[in-house]
């Protein structure tokens, strides 16, 4: 069928794009790409991956039954009557038939009791959702535009950021244990949304939203923002990645691990942590505007500060305005929160960020 | 059965007059009308104009969805802007004024036997502040336009994030197309009140009159809301009250408790009139009593006051309560009763009638079959499970397009065809409009039904990039939406068309037995000759065509 | 004809308009056009008491520190001078009613004395506000508004901008309708000076008077929760 055609050339596409967004230096000026994921064929649900896929598809599916069958009834009737009650001649006679009591009452009442179990059933599965268990793990979770920024409190100095051009993973969970989100937004409205999972809930600044499953099959799975957030909504998207219990606690500490490799310099190493902690989200590279000033040729770079006082951005204002960002803020960009990131880089990262921007002449 | 022409017998004791159009002349004697005809056919090619401009921004950010890559439009925010351009012109500037403001208008005193409408410079006034609105649209479209989304939500829209003024202007103009609704929505209500002909009880008003009875109620009530949130909205924004934005002090989850306590009730102000064309259209083209007239009539009232309860289940995954969730998925439920009542009832009006097949009853049937489809899809997304999956995704799109468009549109077009001989005097090619009807409902279906599909395979809304797998679905929807604007753009030609070159019509074409077919086609200015009374209902064919024809006078 | 309950139809006067079959039919359709707004009216100023009460229920301390700096003897007079004008406005259309003109008018000036009086003693109230800093929104001086809370012998907590912003949200919005109800009224009292009403027509005095009772309700309310309640 036309997947076919189709199914070729866009694994060709994706995976020509993974290839080279890996080699070339990010350029956020064209929207990064979601990780393409396994093509399933394009009429299939998603795969079940978490204890509630299996519910909640059950009533979707109950639900598509009953309106199939209830389409095809009304369908069948109208298509019937149009047939045999087709205009034959002008003085055709119609019958006097204004109401019928009983057959508005059944037609009233079967489909308010199908209604009520519907609802029933949906709010049964609806409390499962919204109880999370005693002993599930907690995970936190900060929207940001526009990335995902994660971290485990049972596991300290644990952080993922999504990254927009790498098929970094932006949150880890073992399988078969129960895992609830506490979430919330550091600036406007977010959604946190796995299909295979079938669960969503928003992040909303000013305050926690939670939300819990458990994933029951090993894989990767597509994670969506969910609730429109502004010019980079469609890539704010990342992967959920389901462990074997055992293989969890380890992965999860190479996945946060952010260390200078071997054989990286350290501006390579800088260019990795511009991606994984989010930087790319504000700061671009090639002179192009974004939420936060761009870092092409900002080394050495005479600012005028939101008070009026000029400085030249050194190794030192940048690594204040990486730990303590609100102090110096470049004029013009008052309104913009920069988050701090104290606690989160430490000094080696830090250094290798600052050649990094160095390098960006 | 008596043919068509023997019910202009009625008024041809009456030689043909100059119809409304000519009876006066001149550029200000339409600009200060105090006509409700005038009024609607200025309000008919006001929401057509904004329509062509809504549709004209969809199909640009269908085609961009062609490839899940950006390629035609460069930027994701402008892409952001034309879905949102879309959305804001669509609700505000055609589909709730649409069917009240142009249909409703022209038809509603005719229909009762009065001469106007109850407060006709009042009419007038919600024309020039449905203008006035409009003004402040255009203005935003080319101040940089916004991305908020039609919905606005707070702190995106509140706070800056959005581009600089536009975010005033469309909403200053929203505020104002809500005074012309709520002043539309009065001048109706009092006109259904107490402009009635002798003879005209409730029992007998035509399902038309009903529909646009109970929309009236929900303008009224609602739309006051939407005008307090929208300037909560514009004040949260210039004097950063803290109200919505949580840097502030603020709850941005109140402002989507006040935007839907308006924004729910406002989708049944754009249903509740189409349901009223499709009674007439289904039970004067088969030539039969409606079924279950106090059933449709009544179910109208009780989906307005329904309607007032259900606005949380736009926001079950929005951080509101569990119990909040509950309650508004059961009452969602019950809001679903009174509607499917209504279509089995059009349905059984079908049996032994004697049904013509022509394009106002080929729109009517199907009517029927997308806005089922519709409204069975909001029964998955009224259950709460089953919602957390599909909130936010293309499958509500697909949802809301078969009720709006495949729902409201569609019977609106119907209505345009049923009454297009009484408002212009002029028939439109038979053939020519069963073609568009076919194509619109073809090109319709293509575009939003796969729509469904990819939502509930997880592909999110307001997406301007997209995953691959999703982009055969993209392909198909695309398609669709070329041949149904194929579709709408010739029966715009072909009607147009009509007007130069169309047979003339004569009173009642169409066999109608309420009081608007018992005159001249377009109407003198003062619709009747002397007060009409009325001594049946309006649907009484069988025995209207055994006694040989109507008499009304 | 439409005949009410066989009665004779009266006799139109000089402000029938042709649309309508008879000076009843006119007489009714403006009054239940003139509720049916007023009810729009109640339900617009529904949204801000509802956004008051949510304020108040996430914010009950600063809620109660902030409205001690409202004036209650200003909005008190307020209140008197209102009520005043009601009752003034309804004698209004009791002239209208016997038709006694000089008794519409005397009445109408009394209502539009009384209302603006309203409007200058709001304006004093305000004044007062913006001298101390206590701006709506992101204007609002916090340093200079705590410094005129302690001179009063009261503390501002929390984000008192929030309640100001409602406050003056709400007092605005009114302000703005008893404006509006100045220009009605006196277009109402110019009508009533060239003889325009009597017994057999005065249906746009007794719908001004439906609005302007709605304006005062609306202070019936506002006053308690926002000056008194705590």
């Amino acid at each position: 069928m036309l997947s076919m055609f189709f199914a070729p050339e866009i694994k060709e596409a994706a995976k020509a794009a993974v290839g080279q967004a890996a080699a070339a230096t990010p350029a956020p000026a064209t929207l990064p790409k979601l990780p393409p994921l396994e093509t399933a064929h394009p009429w299939a649900m998603p795969t079940q991956a978490s204890t509630f896929a299996e519910s909640t598809d059950n009533l979707y599916f109950f639900i598509t039954a009953l309106s199939v069958f209830f389409f095809v009834l009304i369908m069948g009737a109208m298509f019937y009557f149009m047939k045999k009650y087709a205009r034959r001649s002008e003085d055709q006679k119609t019958s006097s038939i204004t109401h019928n009591g009983k057959i508005e009452f059944l037609w009233s009442a079967i489909p308010a009791v199908l209604l009520v179990v519907i609802f029933a059933w949906g709010e049964i599965d609806w409390i499962k959702q919204t109880t999370p268990p005693a002993d599930a793990i907690d995970i936190r979770v900060t929207g940001q535009q526009w990335t995902w920024k994660v971290d485990y409190p049972d596991y300290p100095g644990v952080f993922l950021t999504s990254a927009m051009d790498e098929p970094l993973v932006t949150m880890m969970v073992p399988k078969g244990r129960p895992v609830r989100l506490i979430m919330t937004s550091e600036d406007v409205l977010h959604s946190f949304y796995v299909p295979a999972f079938r669960v969503k809930k928003d992040l909303v600044p000013g305050r926690y939203t939670t939300m819990w499953f458990e994933a029951t099959t090993v894989g990767e799975f597509n994670l969506f923002c969910a609730e429109y957030c502004g010019e980079r909504h469609s890539s704010m998207g990342g992967v959920v990645k389901v462990l074997e219990p055992e293989q969890f606690e380890a992965a999860l500490r190479e996945a946060a691990k952010l260390e200078q490799k071997a054989t990286e310099s350290p501006k390579d190493f800088g260019g990795r942590i511009y991606k994984r902690r989010g930087c790319d989200a504000c700061h671009t590279l090639d002179d192009s505007p974004g939420n936060g000033p761009t870092w092409k040729g900002l080394y050495g770079k005479k600012e005028t500060l939101s008070g009026g006082e000029t400085l030249t951005v050194d190794d030192d204002y940048l690594r204040e305005s990486i730990l303590t960002p609100r102090v110096k803020v470049v004029a013009g960009y008052e309104n913009v929160n920069m988050p701090s990131y104290q606690g989160q880089l430490d000094d080696k990262q830090i250094t290798a960020l600052i050649e990094f921007i160095k390098a960006q002449k | 059965m008596a043919t068509p022409d023997k019910h202009s017998a009625t008024d041809g004791a009456h030689a043909r007059e100059p119809s409304f159009y000519t009876s006066k002349r001149g550029l200000m004697s339409w600009i200060i009308t105090l006509d409700h005809k005038r009024l609607g056919m200025m309000y008919l090619a006001g929401t057509m104009f904004f329509f062509l401009i809504g549709g004209v921004a969809a199909l640009t950010l269908r085609t961009e969805l062609l490839t899940p890559e950006l390629d035609l439009v460069t930027s994701a925010t402008t892409y952001n802007k034309l879905f949102t351009v879309h959305g804001a012109v669509m609700v505000f500037l055609v589909i709730i004024p649409s069917v009240p403001a142009a249909l409703g208008n022209f038809l509603l005193p005719l229909m009762l036997g009065a001469k106007d409408v109850a407060f006709p410079k009042l009419n007038l006034l919600s024309f020039w502040i449905y203008t006035l609105g409009a003004c402040f649209f255009i203005y935003t479209l080319f101040a940089g336009s916004l991305d908020t989304g039609w919905t606005f939500y707070t702190p995106y829209s509140s706070n800056g994030g959005a581009q600089g003024t536009a975010v005033i202007s469309a909403t200053f103009g929203a505020f104002i197309l809500g005074f012309s609704s709520i002043l539309t929505g009065l001048n109706f209500l009092v006109t259904v009140h107490k402009m009635r002909a002798p003879g005209l009880t409730w029992n007998r008003l035509p399902l038309f009159v009903w529909a646009i009875y109970a929309t009236a109620v929900i303008q009224i009530l609602a739309t006051p809301v939407l005008a307090i949130t929208l300037m909560l909205l514009i004040i949260e924004r210039t004097l950063n009250i803290g109200i919505f934005d949580p840097a502030m002090g603020g709850d941005p989850v109140l402002f989507q408790h006040f935007f839907w306590f308006y924004s729910h009730p406002a989708v049944y102000i754009m249903i509740l009139p189409g349901f009223g064309i499709i009674s007439e259209l289904v039970a004067v083209h088969s030539r039969k009593h409606i079924f279950g007239y106090k059933a449709i009539a009544l179910s109208s009232v009780a989906i307005a006051i329904i309607s007032f309860l259900v606005w949380g289940h736009h926001m079950f995954v929005s951080g509101q309560s569990e119990l909040a969730g509950v309650v508004f998925s059961f009452l969602t439920f019950a809001v679903a009763v009174p509607t499917a009542i209504k279509v089995f009832s059009w349905v059984a009006t079908l049996y032994k009638g004697s049904i013509a097949f022509n394009t106002p009853m080929l729109y009517a049937l199907a009517f029927l079959f997308t806005f089922t489809i519709g409204g069975l899809t909001g029964v998955f997304l009224g259950a709460l499970s089953v919602d957390i999956h599909l909130h936010d995704t293309y499958f509500v799109v697909a949802h809301f397009h078969y009720v709006m468009m495949g729902g409201t549109i569609i019977a609106f077009i119907g209505g345009l065809h049923h009454w297009w001989p009484k408002m212009t005097g002029r028939m439109f090619n038979e053939a020519h409009g069963r073609w568009g009807c076919l194509i619109v409902f073809i090109g319709f279906n293509m575009t939003f039904f796969n729509q469904f599909i990819v939502g509930q395979q997880g592909m999110p809304r307001r997406y301007a990039t997209y995953v691959p797998q999703f982009q055969l679905q993209h392909v198909l929807s695309t398609i669709g939406s070329y041949i149904l604007g194929l579709g709408l753009f010739w029966t715009l030609f072909y009607l147009l068309r009509s007007l130069k070159t169309g047979a003339q019509a004569t009173d009642n074409p169409y066999g109608g037995a309420s009081l608007e077919w018992m005159t001249q086609s377009p109407p003198i200015e003062h619709n009747f000759h002397g007060q009409p009374r009325v001594d049946t209902d309006p649907y009484n064919f069988p025995q209207i065509d055994r006694s040989g024809g109507m008499d009304h006078h | 004809m439409s005949s009410a309950h066989g009665q004779s139809p009266k006799p139109p006067h000089a402000f029938f308009q042709h649309h309508y079959n008879t000076v009843e039919q006119q007489a009714g359709a403006a009054k239940l056009g003139m509720r049916a707004f007023l009810a729009t009216e109640i339900l617009m100023f529904s949204g801000l008491f509802l956004a008051y009460f949510i304020i108040r229920m996430f914010y009950p301390e600063m809620v109660l520190g902030s409205h001690e700096l409202l004036s209650k003897t200003m909005g008190g007079i307020n209140t008197v001078v209102l009520l005043t004008s009601s009752f003034t406005m309804a004698m209004a259309v009791r002239s209208a009613q016997v038709g006694n003109t000089k008794g519409i008018v005397i009445n109408l000036y009394l209502t539009i004395a009384c209302a603006c009086i309203f409007m200058v003693v709001k304006y004093f109230e305000y004044t007062g506000k913006f001298e101390n800093g206590i701006f709506p929104g992101k204007y609002f001086d916090y340093a200079r508004a705590s410094e005129y809370a302690r001179a009063h012998g009261h503390e501002l907590v929390g984000l008192p901008h929030i309640f100001f912003g409602i406050y003056f949200c709400m007092t605005g919005l009114h302000g703005v309708h008893v404006l509006v109800g100045i220009g009605v009224l006196i277009w109402i009292l110019v009508r009533a000076k060239k003889g325009h009403f009597g017994p057999q027509y005065f249906t746009p005095v007794e719908n001004v008077g439906l609005y302007w009772h709605i304006v005062d309700l609306v202070w019936i309310f506002l006053f308690p929760l926002l000056y008194l309640v705590k």
